[in-house]
């Protein structure tokens, strides 16, 4: 068990810079979640953690340990990886057995530990086959086993469920989530699936262009987005915006009507509005035209573009819904769940 | 090329390509930078000294005709044996391709003469064609024909040529055959719905989609044709009679080894390399189209 | 096959029986010249069906003392010889292909290139167009009439580097760096993944060059003077030489005939080993 910490990381490829001064403290036993789209950065930020890219400055500590200059094998790390990397010659025994029978542990040592291992994610009757002779499922599963066995000070995992099917995926996620409270390991996790991150993590890091956006809980992230980037990438539909003027606590919409917020701000900004958060209201300033309807069963979602602009807009309603395409609905807002950004930066404008 | 991960540089990777270098070193790069250098030299009439002469050697062979003649042999020889041998070849597997259980049976059939040994094939045709004995010239009598590829050039070209195309035939068998089960069968099927017989279909389909390896065996058939035809030369021939199957490959082993001539020699080598390289560089470049496509 | 006519398909099998036979004429002649006596083989026409002499030959070939009128040494000799050089070029050529392809793809170091082209020149250079520099080589070293002399000037081998490093690099990244994290270092990577992982590649390369060094021919023609280092293939030359004066054909054909059937066994027997190494190494 152990912490990690990140401090003022950058990582290039000669003149390139590809991660600009990352940093981040990990608590021992955390799950964190480094979550982006694609080219952000965040497989080589936990190749970095990993010790297969070097670090160009910066530093990485685990357990307090600096581990920069230190082999893979030295850090005392496990790692998944997304296409599973199982030895295809070695039977899933050998497979988990490898890098103990390297570390020369006794043999009934080994034994007993890819036992357990198999035991705990059920793939006992396989340890004789060779992974060509398993289901992705199971060759995922044997994956963790083979990260299990090292008892490691920190799993890393590089977007481990991304060759499952939908259904496994989330089957898989939650296997995942319990075994790594039980074992109570820090865990490092790369995706680019927001649902994944949000489901997954203790705290996120949201990763753009090689930056931080923002490093919080699920929650911190959902309540109050650091920024446009963060606030569009998690939640799903994702939030809408739109160019307001405010002054005093009042932001004016385009093509008229105001909305209450809660800011000091005058001038300016970007309005944030979650589709879940738009609640219908006869007299509501925000009118919505109706250009697509998607039914959700449970919910539906009104697709449209604010009235009398070509600002698009998504509104999520309970239940069913029949507007006719071309109708108006109006909506309104609560004040303290609305978002400002600043429009230059898109940097989230506090109070 | 290369991978994205590598190991720390140590002195490791300079052992494990020492031995791979260090032969290279002393049996390829020095051999052939002497090749290079003696091609520069002319020996005097006793043997005992050598004058640097820069490339009369190059400027003797593009004036002897002996020299001059057997390049146009080669050709001839290399163009045959490639033509006779890749006809032969792409016959037997174009109805090979045509049988869908026992093709593997008939390959298995076919493929073996690969390894036989240049030299053997030699010795295997040489017999069947003896003049005294021979099972050919026996039966030639009966058609008004005399075989005597002793006394006879062209006879003892032919049974050259003859002994080259046939251990050869396996090899081209062998790539005709893959290429042509390569062909997605509804591209023959399309072809049969609209109207085309067997024979038809051969040649307006699958023979110009056979192209590439078309290409491609007959750069590696001359290639055999050129050096590895050596021990067939040798024993059956020694490129005679006369100097009627004195190919180069023979003629640098002649001049150097038995006429020690070892700038005139020296001078033979180079030219032959430059062909190589310059038949390996055609075959690389097609290769390349290949994987482009 | 499109069509259903029993004709075609009658005429297809016609073809391609024909073809075989006439690929297996040669062989089929020289197996009956090995079935029977030299009064016989000295009558023309020569019998196209076996006799009864098989055995008798084959025991005076291998073990008799060859052909009358010449040095020769005994068959089996000659055999074992051919067979040493073949096994030691075909695993020679494997084992430093192997380390250089895995130095080349799996380090990143000074000169890497250029130790690349210059195995890569050696495809360039058969051992026919560079024969005198090279056995003057091979002579200055005493490399003459020694196993060592046969096959170590031929074990350098550009196609099989290439093959080698083909295979390596479609070898996934991430078995090297689970491997890492495994803690294994070049060495073991190298004995425990990826040599067991190329097994194939090494077992059909193996099947294309033992049949390169059985077949070999102007170079131990050129570097094997004493009568106890003759390869099998080679001494055909001679036996031919020696058939103007004494015509032993059954005991020439005998021999041909043991000169061929190792290799052509090995292609019978492993035929989709060579099939894969045959069209992986000219790719």
């Amino acid at each position: 068990m152990a912490d990690i910490q990140l401090t003022d990381l950058v990582k290039s490829y000669g003149p390139t810079e590809v991660l600009h001064h990352v940093a981040g403290d990990i608590k021992d036993g955390e799950f964190i979640v480094i979550v982006g789209p694609s080219g952000c950065g965040k497989s080589t930020l936990l190749r970095m953690v990993a010790g297969l890219e070097s670090v160009t400055s910066g530093e990485i500590a685990i357990g307090g340990r600096r581990v920069n200059e230190l082999e893979p094998s030295a850090r005392d790390i496990a790692m998944v990886f997304q296409n599973y990397a199982l030895y295809p010659h070695m039977s899933v025994r050998q497979n988990m057995a490898y890098g103990l029978k390297i570390r020369k542990l006794p043999k009934d040592e080994i034994n007993r530990r890819v036992e357990e291992a198999a035991e705990i994610l059920e793939i006992k009757q396989y340890l004789d086959r060779k992974p060509r002779q398993l289901s992705g499922g199971q060759r995922q599963r044997v994956a963790m086993g083979r990260a299990i066995v090292r008892d490691p000070q920190v799993f890393l995992f590089d977007e481990p469920l991304s060759n499952l099917d939908a259904k496994l995926r989330v089957q898989m996620r939650l296997e995942i989530r319990k075994l790594q409270q039980r074992l109570g390991v820090t865990s490092i996790y790369v995706t680019h699936d927001q649902v994944e991150a949000m489901t997954l993590g203790d705290r996120l890091m949201v990763l753009n262009g090689g930056y931080v956006e923002q490093f919080g809980t699920p929650i911190e992230l959902y309540d109050r987005p650091a920024s446009v980037f963060v606030a569009g990438f998690i939640g799903s539909p994702s939030m809408n915006f739109l160019p307001v003027e405010v002054s005093g606590s009042q932001a004016a919409l385009p093509g008229g009507g105001a909305l209450s917020v809660v800011s000091a701000h005058s001038g300016t900004a970007t309005l944030g509005l979650r589709p879940e958060h738009l609640n219908e209201d006869e007299n509501g300033p925000i009118a919505i035209e109706v250009d697509m309807l998607e039914q959700l069963g449970a919910n539906t979602l009104i697709h449209g573009r604010l009235h009398g602009t070509e600002h698009s807009i998504t509104a999520s309603v309970p239940g069913h819904a029949h507007d006719g395409i071309g109708s108006i609905r109006r909506f309104s807002a609560s004040p303290d769940l609305t978002h400002l950004f600043d429009t230059g930066s898109g940097k989230r404008l506090e109070i | 090329m290369l991978k994205r991960v590598h190991f720390p540089t140590s002195a490791l990777p300079y052992l494990l390509v020492a031995p791979q270098i260090l032969i290279t070193l002393v049996f390829f790069i020095w051999p052939a930078s002497q090749a290079m250098y003696q091609s520069f030299l002319i020996e005097d009439a006793f043997g005992l000294g050598t004058e640097f002469v820069w490339f009369e050697n190059f400027q003797i062979l593009a004036t002897d005709h002996h020299y001059l003649a057997s390049f146009q042999r080669t050709a001839v020889f290399s163009l045959l044996v490639a033509a006779l041998s890749m006809g032969f070849a792409l016959i037997l597997a174009g109805f090979a391709q045509r049988v869908v259980r026992g093709a593997m049976f008939y390959r298995t059939l076919l493929i073996w003469p690969y390894a036989v040994a240049p030299v053997l094939a030699g010795a295997l045709w040489v017999f069947m064609f003896n003049p005294t004995l021979g099972i050919f010239p026996y039966f030639l009598e009966f058609a008004g024909i005399t075989w005597n590829h002793y006394l006879s050039g062209p006879q003892a070209m032919g049974l050259v040529i003859l002994a080259a195309a046939w251990k050869q035939v396996a090899y081209n068998f062998l790539f005709y055959l893959a290429a042509m089960q390569s062909i997605p069968n509804s591209v023959i099927e399309a072809a049969a719905i609209d109207g085309a017989g067997p024979a038809r279909r051969f040649w307006t389909i699958i023979f110009p989609l056979i192209s590439p390896t078309t290409f491609f065996l007959l750069v590696i058939n001359m290639v055999y044709a050129f050096f590895e035809t050596f021990g067939i030369i040798h024993a059956v021939t020694q490129g005679g009679p006369g100097t009627s199957t004195t190919i180069l490959v023979y003629k640098v082993f002649n001049d150097g080894f038995v006429g020690l001539d070892l700038g005139g020699s020296a001078a033979q080598s180079v030219v032959l390399m430059v062909l190589v390289i310059a038949m390996t560089v055609v075959q690389f470049r097609f290769v390349e189209r290949k994987v482009a496509y | 096959m499109v069509e259903h006519r029993p004709l075609t398909a009658f005429l297809t099998h016609l073809v391609l029986i024909l073809g075989v036979f006439a690929i297996a004429l040669p062989v089929w002649i020289t197996f009956v010249a090995s079935t029977h006596d030299e009064l016989r083989m000295n009558q023309a026409p020569l019998p196209l069906w076996p006799g009864e002499y098989f055995l008798e030959n084959m025991k005076q070939t291998l073990f008799g003392s060859g052909l009358s009128g010449t040095e020769q040494a005994p068959v089996w000799l000659m055999l074992l010889n051919s067979l040493a050089m073949a096994l030691m070029i075909s695993t020679g050529k494997i084992a430093i292909s192997l380390l250089s392809a895995f130095a080349i793809v799996y380090f990143k170091f000074p000169f890497r290139m250029g130790f690349f082209w210059m195995i890569f020149i050696t495809l360039m250079l058969p051992v026919e167009v560079r024969i005198l520099p090279t056995f003057e080589v091979v002579a200055n070293l005493g490399m003459l009439n020694s196993y060592w002399g046969l096959s170590i000037p031929l074990i350098a081998s550009a196609t099989a580097t290439f093959m080698f490093r083909q295979v390596f690099l479609t070898v996934p990244d991430e078995l090297l760096e689970s491997a890492r994290i495994d803690g294994a270092g070049p060495l073991r990577f190298f004995f425990d993944i990826l040599l067991p992982l190329s097994r194939t590649n090494i077992a059909a390369l193996f099947v294309i060059l033992f049949i390169f060094g059985w077949n070999q021919y102007l170079w131990p023609l050129l570097i094997t003077t004493d009568t106890s280092m003759t390869t099998i293939v080679m001494s055909i030359k001679q036996m031919l030489e020696a058939a103007e004066q004494s015509p032993q054909w059954n005991i020439i054909m005998t021999t041909a005939l043991l000169a061929m059937i190792p290799p052509v066994f090995v292609v019978i027997a492993m035929q989709k080993l060579f099939v894969q190494g045959l069209t992986e190494t000219d790719k």
